[in-house]
């Protein structure tokens, strides 16, 4: 096996000192959704105190994880080897900038979402498990942002993916046994394709630690079939962020689960999938990348247009966000196709842009659904009357979406349409921004229709009776989303700076090697 | 041996595949559970297959004495074997309730997610 050879030292491997809180807080946004997620599994019947836990572990989580951005900031990448299995055997969490401000991201909508589904979820939905579920999704989702380690990387993988089963069925309605079969065999079948993948870069370098693959790829023989196994890893990792031509399964699924379950998928679901993309191709491998570059980038700008015009061309509110979601995957795929840091900075911006208002325009639709009673384009309507606030609201995550300014949409565009027209590739700019145009007449329709035109008819003018109690359960946490929204859009100097120092580290993994392997780790 | 291996690999490949292409969810199934065993059996050959002793370090002795078994593939096929058999048992609950529910195993007629068929949108407002 061509890894590199290890010298034995045994001093440093007896080392059996107890955890500092350093690590402990590397692996907390693993570790604490996970204990919750097994104390609301003991509390189910008691729907109330298990959305309590929730919202109050997640709450901790957001803090943690601000924390735990600051210290990665401050100190460069974080280490925490499980059972003092030092690096590469054992398995690590190494957490760098991307993975921090991701994990970040992950706690904040997963807290906004738990507020939400106090007034989605029905006691039936919470006796099943809804909060353990929704907990350890969580937790598939930091697992993945935080591993250094891509055997591990599959495991939470499939923590994720069992926990989104769980969810997207809940409830067990027709709609949803459909979507579920179709989400739950093609989601199946691409983690298997990033098994097979593991295994054969694992037969040819010989080792998991990711640290240690980034040496000892460029040390291959120049016959070793890595570009194959890049090619699968592509091919799983846009399966599961639904990229043309494996999109399909989105829109036949996502519609179908209680709305905050759908808004949480696609926020967070189908990034793991583009993070994984960026982790293991850009930083791993990064000479087959370019070997490949020109597919990404046919697969990025025909996954943005699809997307785009897919969301023109539905007559639903949910199916539509579906759409949506794929052009926003479709944008993250430019920088990585792309490769400067410039053009990744704008990827990851993107992404994180992208979990929140993709998000939050889902919990908007479930609004929309509540008052209207319906989430159809061809019924819903006049609802600028009832819900001014929800309108405004509403309008600001398309623009978001659109990426008009001021809000988190733009920055990320600016970067990537500086970036392509910097690499001279000034068609893809264009079709970033005849996507961006695309989404606005898409997003635009939907605020014409269901907002500011008159009630056709049919429409309830008012639905029975929404009480109080559940409104606030919906509108805070749709302002809480747009705050944020707005917050990026005006003061994006954080996060930008946050994604330049990621894709750098990306592209030039050495620091991160560095603080895995030991300074003179080689 | 590797190369033995690498065709058996392939089989249960080829087989898994074209099971899945097929439209009833049982064989699309049964095409799943060909696939992932023999995925774990390709982590198992990419470990290389040796005829060594087991990995196991005398008492007196820091590291092995002479060339061992790769133990390591062992302990990722087991992980996979637990996590693709508790996802198969998933899905074949899922697709026989689908079955009961739905009325049909055929993915082609399993359209109750999918939107009715109504005129395109700038039509019907």
């Amino acid at each position: 096996m061509a890894g590199p050879s290890y010298s034995v030292d045994l001093a440093q491997a007896m080392v059996v000192d107890t955890y500092t809180p350093l690590e402990w807080l590397a692996v907390a946004p693993v570790a604490l959704p996970m204990a919750a997620g097994a104390l609301c599994l003991m509390f189910r019947s008691r729907g109330d105190l298990a959305a309590r836990i929730t919202v109050l572990t997640l709450g901790l989580l957001v803090l943690l994880n601000v924390g735990l951005v600051h210290t990665v900031v401050q100190q460069g990448t974080l280490i925490m080897a499980m059972g003092n299995w030092l690096p590469p055997f054992g398995i690590v969490f190494a957490i760098d900038i991307l993975g921090a401000v991701l994990a970040l991201t992950t706690s904040v909508v997963g807290l906004i979402g738990a507020i939400y589904a106090s007034g989605d979820i029905d006691i039936g939905r919470r006796r099943f498990g809804f909060y353990t579920f929704y907990l350890l999704l969580i937790t598939g989702v930091s697992g993945a942002f935080l591993t250094g380690d891509i055997f591990n990387l599959y495991v939470w993988f499939e923590v994720l993916l069992i926990a989104s089963f769980g969810l997207i069925i809940l409830g067990g309605e027709r709609a949803q046994l459909d979507g579920a079969v179709k989400y739950g065999v093609l989601n199946l079948l691409a983690t298997t394709l990033f098994l097979v993948a593991v295994g054969y870069l694992y037969g040819l370098v010989g080792t998991l630690n990711m640290a240690d693959i980034a040496l000892a790829v460029p040390q291959l023989p120049a016959a070793a079939p890595i570009g194959v196994v890049t090619a699968l890893f592509i091919v799983a990792f846009s399966m599961k962020a639904a990229a043309f031509p494996l999109n399909f399964w989105l829109p036949a699924s996502y519609h179908t689960p209680r709305i905050v379950v759908a808004a949480i998928f696609a926020g967070l679901l189908t990034k793991v999938g583009a993070y994984s993309l960026m982790r293991i191709v850009v930083m791993l491998l990064p000479e087959t990348r370019d070997l490949l570059a020109d597919v990404i980038l046919w697969v990025a700008v025909l996954t943005m247009l699809v997307g785009a015009f897919g969301a023109l061309a539905q007559g639903e509110v949910r199916r539509l966000l579906g759409f949506v979601v794929i052009s926003g995957i479709g944008n993250i795929f430019v920088g990585v196709a792309v490769g400067s840091s410039e053009a990744l900075a704008g990827s990851i911006f993107y992404a994180v842009h992208s979990i929140i208002v993709m998000f939050g325009l889902y919990l908007a639709a479930g609004a929309v659904e509540r008052i209207a009673g319906t989430s159809s384009l061809h019924t819903a309507s006049g609802l600028y009357r009832l819900e001014p606030a929800l309108a405004t609201l509403f309008l600001v995550l398309a623009f978001a979406v659109s990426g008009l300014p001021p809000f988190s949409g733009f920055w990320p565009k600016v970067m990537l349409v500086q970036a392509t027209i910097g690499a001279g590739l000034g068609w893809v700019a264009a079709a970033i921004l005849v996507t961006g145009f695309l989404t606005t007449i898409a997003m635009g329709r939907v605020w014409l229709l269901v907002f500011w035109r008159d009630a056709v008819n049919g429409a309830p003018l008012r639905s029975q009776a929404t009480p109080d109690a559940s409104r606030a359960s919906w509108m805070v946490p749709i302002a809480l989303v747009v705050v944020i929204v707005a917050g990026i859009g005006l003061m994006p100097d954080g996060l930008m700076q946050a994604s330049l120092a990621s894709a750098q580290s990306l592209l030039d993994p050495q620091a991160y090697v560095n603080s895995v392997l030991g300074e003179g780790g080689n | 041996m590797e190369t033995v291996f690498a065709v058996l690999v392939g089989i249960f490949f080829a087989s898994g595949i074209y099971l899945m292409l097929s439209r009833r969810t049982v064989r699309i199934l049964l095409g799943i559970v060909i696939l992932s065993n023999g995925v774990n059996l390709l982590i198992f050959t990419a470990g290389r297959l040796t005829v060594a002793v087991p990995p196991v370090i005398p008492q007196h002795l820091p590291t092995p004495e002479n060339i061992v078994a790769n133990p390591l593939p062992q302990a990722l096929i087991l992980t996979a074997i637990v996590i693709s058999f508790s996802l198969f048992a998933f899905l074949l609950v899922l697709s026989y309730r689908a079955f009961q529910d739905l009325g049909t195993d055929d993915v082609d007629e399993m359209r109750d997610a999918e939107p009715a068929e109504r005129r395109l949108p700038p039509m019907e407002y």
